[in-house]
């Protein structure tokens, strides 16, 4: 019973992690057919950053958070700007290799700033402590980050099914020449979605460094997790993204507790299960 | 049939017009390197193995269009198909090669059979996740594969049993080189043998090419054992001339630099695939000697400029220049 509890927490957690790192790579797929390898370089940037604030500048763990993220999207913002408005229109294969080029970049750069040894993010002592809940004691920090996960939802949800934005943002995914020629500018949407999808990446990178441990190789190490979310999900759909991130964390978390062994290869197996079921993912459009 | 025969008899007289030239041009560069580099001969052989990886990266991606980031499990079984077998059963090295290729082409026909169903993403994300199944595999099945510390204990006899394996790599060299020929004659055949024609046709249009009733998933998967087969092939060589096989022949960064190597000559012709990995692992051997960690950021820059300014890589610069300086027919008067 409490090894199933362990399981359900760790995998939550773990799946509300991937969440916040792949949807905004899913959702700027689904917008602009973009296949960016470098979105993993946007959590390494926000980790690295509060790795940075907290370890050398000495700034407490909140301040430093919310710091790293705005760093992350202002930098995001430029990048999108200078770099990636020109690999929209090119080739699929160009794309991937601009991206991975891009990713090479980030990593030669966070190491010659940090170094290439583990960038720790320590824990405030709220997040380190246990939590009763009365018949059972869990810690603070998977609860914590269960919690971020599910306010990053319910915030996504309202911004796209309530907000005017949302409704640019959803009119652009289903149609972009339609909802350009209705008058929606799409490049400003665009803009704001990648910043966002990059601001959301930099807090799951700075959440998950518990889970995934941030160092310079980061994007390259979790590049296929977080592809994995995002083509068993469904490029640019949220609500398939969210079902496959929490069942991909609760597998892998799952997989991993009971055959230690043989985790990685179980965990690959059901997706490509998964894959060759569905091609297009859970959600996803044909 | 008129209709069908013309693509071929263009392509005839293309090659009687020019017979082989940048071929017979790159086997003379060879054999002049020989002699100029004298004691280089390691890396040089080191190029050809790469050389021949970037090509079998170029029948698949090049001609047939399958965008694989995960070309390195090919190379990797190739390798540890190759140095098992010698370990284990003969260190006669041709047919460790046929082993090699035969581990190859059997995990690409397997993992083909899955992966020409996807495209884009999905197709990019499961040629990783093979590559990391493999990878995991020859990790945790350690009694067999020494694991992380690799394989080691690879004796080979001496090629044909004439020529051994000498410590300055003479036949190391010529080995590679010979391998590599062969290779590439055989790929040269194919591209332009129905099957090289046809899987043209899919990268042009997958859509057309079932309208006019050619078998596309299938072309597919036999592009790609084939593609595997060049590919294992060239993991076994290298487990060969260098006597061992490590984890990191399951690498990310192998694939990726395959596929930067491929776009930076000019991917969908052979000799592109030669330039571009010569070029890369020449500035890569003065580079990383210098810093290895610079070399990360001078290869995204690299990347990045080539995307940017000359997508069709190297052998697309004189086109470049040509349509820079000549006259531009349509330009209005």
């Amino acid at each position: 019973m409490s090894l199933i509890l362990n399981i359900a927490v760790d995998g939550i957690a773990y799946g509300m992690i991937l969440f916040m790192i792949s949807i905004g790579l899913s959702v700027t797929m689904g917008l602009m057919r973009v296949i960016n390898l470098a979105h993993g370089a946007f959590a390494l940037l926000g980790g690295a950053a509060a790795h940075a604030l907290i370890a050398r500048a000495g700034l407490s763990f909140m301040a430093a958070a919310l710091l790293a993220i705005m760093a992350t999207m202002a930098i995001a913002f430029l990048l999108e700007r200078l770099v990636y408005r020109r690999i929209y229109g090119l080739g699929e294969l160009q794309q991937v290799l601009a991206t991975i080029g891009i990713t090479f970049i980030f990593i030669a750069l966070v190491n010659r700033l940090l170094g290439s040894s583990l960038l720790a993010i320590p824990l405030p002592d709220f997040l380190q402590q246990s939590v009763d809940l009365g018949f059972r004691v869990l810690p603070a920090h998977r609860l914590a980050v269960i919690l971020a996960g599910a306010v990053v939802i319910a915030g996504l949800y309202l911004t796209i099914e309530r907000s005017r934005f949302g409704t640019r943002l959803r009119a652009a995914v289903d149609n972009r020449s339609i909802a350009s020629a209705l008058g929606i500018n799409i490049d400003a949407v665009f803009a704001a979605t990648f910043c966002l999808g990059a601001g959301l990446a930099a807090l799951g990178g700075i959440l998950g460094a518990e889970l995934l441990p941030i160092d310079a190789y980061y994007p390259l190490r979790y590049m296929v997790l977080f592809l994995i979310v995002v083509s068993v999900g469904g490029m640019g759909s949220i609500t398939g993204s969210f079902m496959a991130a929490l069942a991909l964390g609760i597998l892998e978390t799952a997989s991993r507790y009971l055959i230690p062994d043989f985790g990685t290869i179980v965990f690959f197996a059901a997706v490509m299960a998964v894959l060759a079921i569905r091609p297009r993912g859970l959600l996803g459009k044909a | 049939m008129s209709v069908q025969e013309i693509p071929l008899t263009t392509i005839r007289t293309r090659i009687r017009g020019v017979p082989l030239m940048p071929e017979a041009v790159m086997l003379a560069l060879a054999v002049i390197a020989y002699f100029l580099f004298p004691y280089d001969l390691a890396l040089l052989t080191r190029i050809m193995v790469m050389m021949l990886f970037v090509l079998s990266l170029d029948l698949v991606l090049g001609y047939a269009g399958i965008a694989t980031l995960g070309h390195a499990a090919l190379y990797g079984t190739g390798a540890y198909a190759a140095g098992l077998f010698a370990v284990h059963v003969s260190a006669d090295p041709v047919t460790g090669l046929v082993v090699g290729a035969a581990a190859g082409a059997a995990l690409a026909l397997v993992s083909g059979l899955l992966l020409m169903r996807a495209h884009g993403l999905t197709l990019l994300m499961l040629s990783i996740a093979v590559t990391l199944i493999c990878q995991e595999i020859a990790n945790k099945a350690r009694d067999l594969t020494g694991g992380a510390d690799g394989l080691r204990g690879i004796r080979m006899e001496p090629v044909l049993g004439l020529f051994k394996f000498d410590f300055v790599g003479r036949t190391g060299f010529w080995y590679a080189l010979a391998v590599l020929c062969v290779c590439y004659a055989v790929l040269k055949v194919v591209t332009l043998s129905p099957i090289g024609l046809s899987v043209r046709g899919i990268k042009d249009s997958a859509a057309r090419m079932v309208a006019i009733g050619s078998p596309v998933y299938r072309r597919l998967v036999t592009i790609y054992t084939i593609g595997g087969a060049v590919a294992g092939v060239a993991g076994a060589l290298a487990a060969q001339v260098t006597q061992l096989v490590s984890l990191e022949v399951y690498a990310f960064n192998l694939s990726a630099e395959a596929l930067i190597m491929l776009i930076l000559g000019g991917a969908g012709r052979l000799h592109g695939a030669i330039i571009g990995t010569l070029i890369f692992m020449v500035v890569h051997h003065i580079a990383a000697s210098v810093d290895p960690f610079n070399w990360l950021f001078i290869i995204g820059a690299l990347v990045l400029g080539i995307v940017f300014f000359v997508p069709a890589g190297m052998l697309g610069i004189p086109a470049a220049l040509r349509n820079l300086t000549g006259r531009n027919g349509d330009a209005r008067p």
